[in-house]
């Protein structure tokens, strides 16, 4: 058991250094959840794929690096240290992208994964609807069969980055009435300005436009983008799932960086004897180590052959409240300055923190609520019984 | 960079395991807590048959360490079954011993604590109490840069967990003093630090696995009540908090295996960690047994009970939480 990086590894994380250093902005883009911001993060999609550092996992000939998950997680730290912007185009290159890897022909990886690693292609989730939240399998909106296709109908809601994506994917019924919920569910994908798609942007927590309804009107789908086999969208979906979950959404290096912002914040202006703050501040770096280091160990397992299944509830748990806990933290040591709306003349660090903030708001809600995953915790890793349902 | 221990260090574990949870430690906690010595010694004795207390002492004093990692392995399993007496101390003061430099306090007493024929107190790091001083061949105390040995103390008081008794060390004749003592005893701390987080990891995952089998079989209002979702959540914060404990105690390990000048600050957070996971383990289990819980009948009771003080051992939650910050 070690912590060592190879040679390999080191000299990966040097060069990811060296150009993070040479190329991220000096002062931060706008919020990503603006139509500015998304431009902006738009093109700087395009130029970490021109140097081939915007999806480093991948293979060559997709635009990646062949890069290992060791090499991964210290592509996401030295990313995270250096101040580096939002990936805006995250849903893509985490959650639609491993399943085209599992699920998808050669055909769609040849044709969609190029545009993506450019940011020429963003992807919005189309996941949850008025009436499926946490209850996903409860979801209403069809596919019908059509001529050389699907006709998808119905509507889809909190749909994240969709109020300025260029396209979505998701889970819809194509079979009525199976025996059980989740059974005959279709993995589709489709582009946010077809015929029939209506974009109504919803404000998150701060009004800006961070996710969107879609409605549906007999919108085509051409076969080529199902994925996977018709009816098998559940299964398909849930790989992704465990992706998003597991280690590849929130990446330790985004805390460990965060938790050194905060360190260096307590030095400059925490009060030394307010030791009750002073502690919040340890316990900030003592989870973002915690976290690096279950992922390191899960990541070794990988390595050695192993997968990950229910412990990746204990992941999203875990990062999404100490999320909200560093970045707390934070605003309590800004003091009257806590308060500031990120887009703020005065909001100190050009507004990181407010931004941080509101957006660890979401994170025990996202990617299947807490409360959902510690069902599956206790369930599936305690082995505590089934709660009774309805 | 596997970060995953070995096949081989996990068979220790499992034999540890396998070893004491055929022992009926917890007879052997409730005989030490009544100041009787004999069955808590002669699990010791088992315990260095498997060779953990050489794990601590170097090869020229007949030992095979010293051996971090492979310690905290050992202490995780410790914790589990509650194995009673100053096995944290012994070890540190092996480690204290090695590093001192003293030829002859180190032919005295290294082979001995690996054979586990030695039960030493410690008291540094500004603790006003030994523990387990009644049941200690010898107790070291560190003060400043001089470190004295007695083997005479002050009445035996009682702590919140009845096997963790404390009393004050008194007199004693100067061993050694100078730089040499304090950056042995700096060393030392950090050893007593990390096996008592190890400790405490093992603790709690007793806990977790007792109550987590009492829920699943205690029935009310016609269900298991293990079932219900205010005990699941609660239940799975208590594994979350001992899974991400885990390994900021494996890699404080290592750190300290290397004298990494991260060390000190490695230590002091799992330590914090595995004391805070293992202190809402040992109250989850007291809530979620209920009334049962609250009585000194179970044996769970005596796991219970040692979760609060192992908290605050060898650097309170607050004092660690400072050395995180100071690097």
């Amino acid at each position: 058991m070690d912590l060592e990086a190879s040679d390999a590894d080191a000299a990966f994380r040097a060069e990811a250094r060296a150009w993070l250093a040479a190329h991220v902005p000096a002062t931060p883009l706008p919020s990503l959840e603006t139509r500015e911001g998304f431009a902006a993060h738009r093109a700087w999609e395009r130029q970490l794929a021109a140097d081939h550092w915007s999806v480093v996992s991948w293979p060559a000939e997709f635009g990646g690096r062949d890069a290992t998950l060791f090499q991964w997680l210290a592509f996401e730290e030295e990313y995270y240290a250096a101040g580096a912007p939002g990936r805006v185009s995250q849903n893509g290159i985490n959650l639609l992208a491993p399943t085209l890897f599992e699920h998808g022909t050669a055909e769609q990886r040849a044709r969609i994964l190029g545009p993506m690693a450019t940011g020429e292609v963003i992807w919005a989730q189309a996941w949850s609807e008025p009436e499926a939240g946490s209850d996903l399998a409860a979801l209403r909106s069809t596919a019908v069969r059509t001529d050389g296709g699907w006709l998808l109908r119905g509507q889809k809601t909190w749909s994240s980055r969709a109020a300025f994506a260029d396209r979505a994917f998701g889970l819809f019924r194509s079979e009525p009435g199976t025996a059980r919920p989740h059974q005959g569910l279709t993995y589709l994908m489709f582009p946010l300005d077809a015929p029939g798609v209506t974009v109504r942007p919803i404000g998150r927590l701060d009004g800006k436009p961070a996710f969107a309804e879609l409605f549906l009107d007999d919108v085509f789908v051409p076969d080529a983008d199902v994925i996977g086999e018709p009816g098998q969208g559940w299964r398909v979906a849930m790989s992704t799932a465990g992706n998003e979950r597991g280690l590849t959404l929130r990446s330790p290096g985004r805390f460990t960086a965060a938790a050194d912002r905060l360190t260096a914040l307590w030095r400059e202006s925490g009060d030394p004897t307010d030791t009750a703050l002073r502690d919040r501040v340890a316990d900030a770096v003592i989870g973002a180590r915690a976290y690096q280091l279950f992922t390191h160990a899960n990541a070794s397992r990988i390595a050695a052959g192993g997968t990950l299944g229910a412990e990746s509830s204990l992941n999203k748990v875990f990062w999404s409240e100490l999320d909200i806990a560093l970045h707390d933290t934070a605003l309590d040591l800004l003091g009257p300055y806590g308060m500031l709306a990120d887009d703020a003349d005065d909001a100190p660090a050009h507004g990181s923190w407010a931004e941080g903030y509101t957006f660890s708001l979401a994170g025990p809600i996202y990617a299947g609520t807490n409360e959902i995953q510690r069902n599956i915790i206790a369930e599936r890793l305690l082995g505590l019984p089934k709660e009774a349902r309805a | 960079m596997p970060f995953l221990l070995t096949e081989e260090q996990r068979d220790f574990a499992r034999t540890l395991d396998a070893l004491l949870g055929a022992a009926d430690t917890a007879t052997a906690v409730r005989a030490w807590a009544a100041g009787e010595h004999k069955p808590g010694r002669a699990l010791w004795t088992r315990l260095a048959e498997t060779g953990v207390f050489a794990l601590a002492v170097p090869e020229e004093h007949d030992g095979m360490g010293p051996l971090p990692l492979e310690l905290a392995v050992a202490f995780v399993e410790l914790g589990r079954h509650a194995v009673p007496g100053p096995l944290v101390e012994t070890v540190a003061a092996a480690a204290f011993l090695d590093r001192l430099g003293d030829a002859g306090a180190a032919t005295d007493w290294l082979p001995r604590i690996a054979a586990g024929d030695a039960v030493i107190g410690l008291c540094a790091d500004g603790a006003p109490f030994a523990l387990d001083a009644d049941a200690a061949d010898t107790v070291l105390v560190v003060g400043g840069d001089t470190v004295c040995r007695t083997e005479t103390h002050g009445p035996v008081q009682a702590t919140l967990d009845p096997a963790r008794r404390v009393s004050r060390p008194l007199g004693g004749t100067v061993l050694a003093r100078g730089p040499a003592v304090t950056a042995a005893a700096g060393h030392a701390v950090d050893l007593a630090r990390l096996l008592t987080a190890a400790q405490a990891l093992g603790l709690g995952r007793a806990l977790l696995t007792g109550t987590v089998d009492y829920v699943r079989q205690r029935t009310q209002f016609g269900r298991a009540i293990g079932s219900f979702q205010a005990v699941k959540h609660r239940l799975a914060d208590v594994l979350i908090g001992l899974e991400f404990a885990q390994p900021l105690v494996h890699a404080a390990a290592l750190a300290l295996a290397g004298d990494a000048p991260s060390a000190g600050a490695d230590v002091a957070a799992a330590k914090v960690a595995a004391g805070e996971a293992c202190y809402a383990a040992a109250r989850a289990a007291l809530q979620l047994h209920g009334a049962v819980g609250y009585t000194d009948e179970p044996d769970l009771s005596l796991w219970i009970r040692k979760a609060r003080p192992l908290r605050d051992a060898w650097g309170t939650p607050a004092a660690c939480r400072a050395r995180v910050l100071a690097g």
